[in-house]
């Protein structure tokens, strides 16, 4: 053995492909079974893919950097699942170009804050968190009320579908419309947002002003959807209850 | 001596082609994307590249041809711009960790400028410290060391300035990136797509240029050092291009979707980076060590076989560890278990390297006392060793139920990044600058004592206050009282680790005092640059013309 390597060491593209062959066998071993396995991902027959505003807001959610202190990942441990509910089911993410399940708790996770506060409190809270939180941490986003630039909407969606996430031509052609409408409940487009992406979508003025489309609707429009993708996780906690 | 000097006429004009190749890159990045971060980057290409066009451009008839004695010498100005780099990032990245220490303490802090945001900020620091200080540290002494141990000159003297200029390119497109909102929000891989394909070409130019050294070595053998230098290099690509793959939104966004999804994501994600940290943080510095303690200590590597064991152990162990990140998430039971196995295994292979580095001091336990150099190169083995304990503790399952998501990660990691591979830095760094700049001694010897202590008490208040801070978070989370429910809501967790938040901005404040001082300990020593020349440090025979 110490000779083999003996002579390896004076072979530097010898070296070279040992260290490539060695390397390799752990991630493939670990990896590539994750593709094929069809038990990895179910994707529950309920599950919808982001609508665009929501889509525009875990843009944002990403340009911020909240995946910095926020996980989208409950863990399948009981204090968890009494602080945020049902664990988390890889088909929650099985569409997400990144996933952001994240790495550090700084703040409380976030795979099921939707529904969980108004809208009203997400503005309030984003705008300055120590006005509803006197003690929290969190960094102000006062610049969230600007205009929403949705100038590569369409393109996103596309790009996406390519993916495979499952977004069909009119709901592509119909990108900047829908994403308008989803946040003006007046408007005569939340018919046709709501039959694209289905009746349980919520469809408000998340920043209290139907007139203009901000960074704010699209940002709260996301956190009100975490965890409301699917019941599937809702559904098998109470399943597994006797 | 200006480095222009130290290339040929045909060196010259080589580089002005190639730096006309980035301007106009430069140009049609700007063109295509016309708005947004992309164009500020082709805007920076452009002036990079225009600027290094005229400096090129005024030395190629008015500066002298090198002598051709050259042939018969290192060649060091690449490694000298690189530890001027080395130096400025790590002052720059941790000046950013310390403002963001402390911001968690005093969020109001926080000018209310998008750019100046915690979360745009992090990701400076972190790719500061890890590609900025580390990315230079390493591709600047793997130049010094590739040399020496093989006893010839780099192979030519354009790519290593590619190398060195293209890979900080990189990393301003990085940094400056972040600031404006620009992110694909995988950690420790944020630079978007035209990024990550310009640092494969600077990568690929690296490991040419490392291959070609090694190929006119004048030993027979590859020194120990190479070994961890080589997987560096070749594992970092592998990692670098499988987790980085992603369609752009269009072509002149600056914008794109990694092709990766959900839980294969994840496991892609922290396949990456799990082995960032044991490639990039691990091996490469693991061959600084192997070279630098060594040599400083006057003592031969105290044992080859285990040297051998452990860097196979290393590179074989580390691939598997990264779902070790992923316990009890929707990833597949078995890939967590796997990670797990793999990452306690993975402590014989470190513990041996980082033994075999403090054994390698026998006999020299004397120079330790009384040099602070090679004291830091020692306590970085040591934190080598408790780190890669603390990771291989941390990795199984029901420990890291309490651990994960907590600050006693981030103490980890910085048990890590301070305690071993700053130190082993800074080492190589004092080793290096007086004899790069042909001084006997740095500038100020008395500063390398002082940078010691306040690099060493910074790290262990850093260390132990977020042990605290962790344990206390995991502790708080999981807590029941008498009637079966939570006994903590979030926020008073959050306000349980303020104390802590602040201690660690003391003692990162205190390391980062250590690096200033070490900076301007530097640049006093650069200033005062002598002419001594260490006569048996050349190649063994002339090398051709390149």
């Amino acid at each position: 053995m110490l000779k083999l390597h003996y002579n390896l060491e004076k072979l530097s593209m010898g070296l070279v492909g040992a260290i490539i062959v060695v390397a390799s066998v752990g991630g493939i071993i670990e990896i590539a079974p994750l593709f094929t396995i069809e038990e990895t991902v179910e994707i529950p027959d309920d599950m919808r893919p982001h609508t665009p505003l929501e889509l525009a807001g875990r843009e944002i959610y990403i340009r911020e950097g909240c995946y910095a202190c926020h996980s989208q990942m409950v863990r399948s441990l009981a204090d968890e699942l009494d602080r945020y509910g049902p664990y988390s089911l890889a088909a929650e993410s099985a569409w997400d170009h990144p996933m952001l399940w994240g790495s550090k708790r700084t703040g409380p996770d976030l795979a099921r804050v939707g529904g969980k506060y108004s809208d009203d409190w997400h503005v309030a809270h984003l705008i300055d968190p120590r006005s509803v939180i006197p003690v929290s941490i969190m960094p102000a986003y006062p610049w969230l009320t600007r205009d929403l630039d949705t100038g590569l909407i369409e393109d996103k969606l596309t790009t996406l579908a390519r993916l495979g996430v499952p977004y069909d031509d009119a709901m592509i052609e119909n990108a900047l419309a829908d994403a308008r409408a989803q946040s003006q409940p007046d408007s005569d487009g939340t018919e046709g947002v709501r039959d694209r992406y289905g009746d349980d979508i919520a469809v408000r003025a998340f920043d209290g002003d139907p007139l203009r489309l901000t960074e704010m609707d699209a940002l709260v429009a996301y956190l009100q959807s975490l965890g409301t993708l699917t019941d599937a996780a809702q559904e098998m906690l109470t399943e597994d209850v006797p | 001596m200006a480095v222009t000097a130290t290339l040929t006429s045909t060196e010259r004009q080589i580089g002005i082609a190639i730096s006309a190749g980035l301007a106009v890159l430069g140009l049609a990045m700007a063109a295509v994307a016309k708005t947004g971060p992309m164009a500020l980057h082709g805007g920076m290409a452009l002036v990079l590249g225009l600027a290094l066009v005229f400096h090129l451009g005024g030395a190629l008839y008015d500066q002298p041809e090198p002598s051709a004695r050259r042939q018969a010498e290192y060649y060091d100005a690449p490694t000298r711009f690189g530890i001027v780099m080395t130096l400025i990032w790590a002052v720059t990245a941790m000046g950013v960790g310390v403002w963001l220490a402390a911001l968690m303490y005093w969020p109001e802090a926080t000018p209310p400028v998008p750019a100046t945001s915690f979360g745009r900020m992090r990701p400076v620091h972190t790719s500061g410290i890890i590609f900025g200080f580390g990315g230079n540290a390493l591709i600047a002494t793997s130049f010094y060391v590739v040399q020496r141990t093989s006893r010839a000159r780099l192979a030519d003297a354009v790519s290593p300035w590619f190398v060195l200029i293209g890979f900080n390119l990189f990393c301003v497109w990085a940094a400056t990136g972040y600031l404006m909102g620009q992110t694909q929000s995988k950690e420790y891989a944020e630079p978007e797509w035209y990024a990550d394909l310009w640092l494969v070409v600077v990568w690929v130019t690296y490991f040419a240029l490392y291959i070609r050294t090694l190929a006119r070595r004048a030993e027979p053998h590859i020194y120990v050092a190479n070994w961890y230098y080589m997987s560096f290099i070749l594992v970092v690509a592998m990692l670098h291009i499988v987790n980085n793959l992603a369609l752009p939104v269009t072509w002149g966004a600056g914008e794109s979707y990694t092709i990766w999804t959900g839980v294969q994501d994840a496991m892609i994600q922290w396949w990456y980076g799990h082995n960032a940290v044991a490639f990039f943080l691990t091996t490469g510095f693991l061959g600084m060590l192997y070279y630098f303690l060594p040599v400083r200590a006057q003592r031969p590597i105290w044992s080859y076989r285990l040297s051998i064991l452990s860097f196979w152990g290393i590179v074989f162990f580390y691939m598997w560890a990264g779902s070790h990140h992923l316990h009890y998430t929707a990833l597949p039971y078995w890939v967590q278990t796997l990670g797990m196995t793999f990452s306690v295994m993975l402590l014989v292979p470190s513990w041996a390297s980082a033994g075999n580095a403090i054994a390698t001091l026998n006999g020299a336990w004397h120079k330790v006392r009384d040099d602070a150099v090679l004291r830091f190169m020692f306590v970085a083995a040591v934190f080598y060793g408790l780190s890669t304990f603390e990771g291989s503790f941390l990795a199984i399952r029901p420990v890291n139920s309490l651990s994960h998501y907590t600050d006693w990660t981030v103490g980890h990691v910085h048990s890590g990044t301070l305690g071993w591979v700053a130190m082993i830095v800074f080492g190589a760094i004092y080793s290096l600058v007086p004899k790069l700049w042909g001084r006997a001694d740095m500038a100020w010897p008395r500063a390398v004592e002082w940078h010691f202590w306040l690099a060493i008490t910074g790290t262990l208040i850093y260390v132990v206050s977020l042990w605290n801070a962790g344990i206390t978070q995991g502790l708080m989370w999981r807590a029941y009282d008498e009637g079966g429910a939570l006994s903590f809501s979030f926020i008073e967790s959050v306000e349980a680790m303020l104390p802590y938040y602040a201690a660690r901005t003391l003692g990162g404040a205190l390391f980062l005092t250590g690096a200033v001082l070490c900076a301007l300990n530097c640049r006093a020593t650069m200033r005062a640059a002598g002419d001594r020349v260490d006569e048996a440090d050349r190649p063994l025979v002339p090398q051709p013309a390149e």
